[in-house]
């Protein structure tokens, strides 16, 4: 539990926040302005991190989404040719409203259905106890993490660089 | 604080310990107030005197002035010497003309993000100085993650800059936006490389006891890491768009990058801020690498918040030099750079590092073996770069000493066109 | 100072930046002249009017880099925890942040054989 009145405060006003820029992602028709928004999010979420006393977890959050895959999202919209500054169409907006509702119907009864186990304070989370465990108990995620970040790598490069276009780089190497 | 000793007193007049005074004020508010204005005054000391007493001047009478003076003489010309004695008020002058001007919006731009983008990148200017610590009891917020902090907030002005170059409708800006945020990211990776370093050697991410460390150990890191010390300044000053490594506002590609169409105090805002994370840059790389605010015990007789403005100054007078020295590189050399040069090269060092302090726990080795693995980690450092540079393919002998003709090259080759990148 | 007495001291810092900020630009807008001129709006071209469109399409090889970025922006990330703990830790743990390192560094070696990190 979160004790004293600035924490709670600081939750409601985050809470307010974080909700208010996720509506934002989902209404504005600007991918642009939506990327921005997201990244309200973000911070938004690392702001509950350290709600939780979680301070690596909330820097780390902060380094990850809002440095890098906000970045990769912006790179992703600045090279879709057709993706201007409008995003026009959104025909498939009641069959996302009917699949977000079904979503939301599944998980807010779980969500209060579900035993939560609070604490009464919340604990201090040294670094170092984070590295034993993601090293000690969790080392196969650990390692599952970077084979997926791997692969997401290799998946791209295929995806991008096609064979054809390599063997014409090479031609125009030549060339010179 | 720290157990180590420290020689100032607890009078207000001490001015070795500032913290003092700020603490002779609270105690002031906290009987005259009411209880929550202690509080929210405490930080506001230290953000005011942080920034305002120091970065804003220093922003404005080094930065604008001094920089402009230091390169002007490098480059055999006067720099601004109209304004007041010896030129002296040109940055007052620059500031007033600057409020006074039209900041334009041009047809066709995303006007929110477009003053959004300033905000967004100041803001955080002002944050970066809360982990930096000034002296033993002087910092605003001692936090244990105080590195992967700066780290943190350093990633949000790279958006700033993203957002200010989309939101101008124009394709220089664009351009300029997309090469600053290719720019960061790539030496990003080989900071914190070299920054891992670092916390491999002190174990811990605080700040201040990252200065404890050096002081405990009586070395500073930068001989301890000379390669991550090294990653680091190219790194920053690649990552603060600075001149050898400015090709995302390079005039004679791209007008001013993504800041083409920025104007008025919306420009001055971005220019200001530039030189703000400058002096952070710097003032973080002393913490870090040159001992903070101690100086082999001189800190206890000297202020040591005056220890960290003079290496701040000092270390971003290095940053002078390379800008008034070197010619920019080409984006090409510099992605090479990044990722084929400073990347594995951190990687190694990073594993070095690693083994030497398990070496130094597991065998017991007393604290006298940093000197040894300094004296071997510079010897590594010199070796790793002159290696590596040959691994890539790099020769001195091929390096043109006058120009060649274009038929026998594929194109104009400059004398020593070929020194640095490591393609 | 608790935990949460820091943080309060950087929400406070935030709060100081964006007045700080704020204040410039509405002091500048309040100082700033103002000219009606259509010619102002005219995004910025050498002096010319703009050829073509604003909006470009930029090469793909922007978003591999910002791919590789990601990878060892987690890498990086995931290795601060072990790098602060390390000394305590038994020995396999050593040989795993190994294996870590050497799975991102053949991503790495994968990318520059490919020519991902050549920029033409």
């Amino acid at each position: 539990m979160i004790e004293g009145a600035g924490p709670v405060a600081a939750f409601w006003g985050l809470s307010a926040l974080t909700l208010l820029a996720a509506g934002g992602v989902v209404v504005s028709r600007n991918l642009f302005h939506a990327v921005l928004f997201l990244i309200v999010v973000f911070l938004g979420i690392a702001g509950f991190f350290l709600l939780l006393s979680a301070d690596f977890l909330a820097m780390a959050q902060v380094i990850i989404y809002v440095g890098a895959i906000a970045v990769l999202i912006l790179f992703a919209i600045v090279l879709t040719p057709r993706a201007s500054r409008d995003n026009a169409e959104t025909r498939m907006a009641p069959v996302a409203l009917v699949a977000g509702v079904a979503v939301a119907g599944l998980l807010i009864p779980a969500i209060l259905d579900a035993e939560w186990r609070t604490l009464s304070s919340a604990p201090a989370l040294p670094v170092s106890d984070l590295g034993r465990e993601l090293l000690g108990v969790w080392v196969l995620p650990f390692q599952l993490a970077s084979v997926l970040l791997t692969a997401a790598l290799v998946g791209a490069v295929v995806l991008v660089r096609s064979p054809r276009e390599e063997r014409e780089e090479i031609d125009e190497e030549e060339r010179r | 604080m720290s157990g180590a000793p420290f020689l100032a007193t607890e009078h207000w007049w001490d001015l070795r310990d500032l913290s003092n005074i700020s603490r002779e004020i609270l105690e002031f508010l906290d009987r005259v107030g009411p209880d929550w204005l202690a509080y929210v005054v405490s930080p506001l000391i230290g953000f005011v005197a942080a920034f305002l007493l120091f970065v804003l001047p220093s922003q404005l009478f080094v930065g604008v002035y001094g920089e402009r003076r230091l390169i002007g003489r490098m480059q055999s010309r006067l720099g601004p010497n109209r304004v007041g004695k010896f030129g002296l008020l040109q940055p007052i002058a620059d500031a007033i003309k600057l409020i006074q001007k039209e900041a334009i919006t041009p047809r066709g731009a995303d006007k929110w993000v477009m003053w959004t983008a300033p905000v967004v990148f100041v803001a955080p200017a002002v944050l970066v100085w809360a982990v930096i610590p000034f002296g033993p009891n002087m910092v605003i917020a001692d936090i244990p993650v105080g590195l992967v902090y700066f780290l943190a907030i350093t990633a949000l002005p790279v958006l700033a800059a993203f957002m200010a170059g989309w939101s101008g409708n124009n394709k220089y800006s664009l351009f300029g936006a997309m090469r600053v945020v290719a720019m960061a990211i790539s030496y990003e990776v080989a900071l914190v490389l070299g920054l891992l370093g670092v916390v491999l050697f002190t174990s811990t991410m605080s700040l201040q006891a990252i200065v404890e460390w050096q002081r405990e150990h009586d070395i500073w890191l930068v001989f301890l890491q000379p390669l991550a010390f090294v990653i680091y300044f190219i790194s920053a000053s690649a990552e603060l768009n600075r001149t050898p490594t400015d090709i995302a506002e390079a005039e004679s590609e791209i007008v001013a990058g993504y800041l083409t169409e920025y104007s008025g105090m919306k420009w001055g805002l971005f220019y200001g801020m530039d030189i703000g994370y400058a002096l952070a840059a710097a003032a973080f790389g002393s913490t870090v690498f040159l001992g903070g605010w101690s100086l082999f015990g001189l800190e206890e007789w000297v202020p040591p918040w005056l220890i960290l403005v003079a290496k701040t100054h000092l270390f971003y007078f290095v940053f002078i030099w390379t800008r008034g020295t070197l010619p920019r590189l080409r984006i090409d050399q510099l992605m090479a750079l990044a990722w084929k040069y400073m990347l594995p090269l951190a990687a190694i060092n990073l594993l070095v590092v690693a083994a030497e302090r398990l070496w130094w726990h597991e065998a017991g080795l007393g604290d006298g073996i940093v000197y040894l693995f300094a004296a071997a980690n510079i010897a590594l450092a010199l070796l790793l770069v002159v290696g590596w540079a040959r691994v890539l393919g790099y020769r001195p002998e091929r390096v043109p000493t006058r120009p060649r003709l274009v038929k026998h090259v594929g194109g104009y080759v400059a004398p020593g066109a070929e020194t640095g990148g490591g393609r | 100072m608790s935990f949460y007495d820091q943080w309060a001291a950087i929400l406070i810092g935030t709060v100081v930046g964006f007045l700080l900020v704020f204040s410039a630009l509405v002091g500048a807008k309040l100082l700033a002249p103002y000219a009606r001129e259509r010619a102002k709006g005219v995004s910025y071209e050498c002096g010319m009017l703009p050829l073509g469109r604003n909006w470009t399409q930029v090469h793909v090889r922007y978003y591999l880099i910002a791919i590789l970025f990601l990878l060892f922006d987690v890498e990086t990330v995931f290795i601060f925890p072990w790098a602060v703990t390390f000394l305590g830790l038994p020995e396999f743990v050593l040989y795993q942040i190994i294996i870590f390192i050497v799975i991102l560094g053949l991503g790495l070696v994968y990318a520059w054989r490919r020519g991902v990190l050549e920029w033409r």
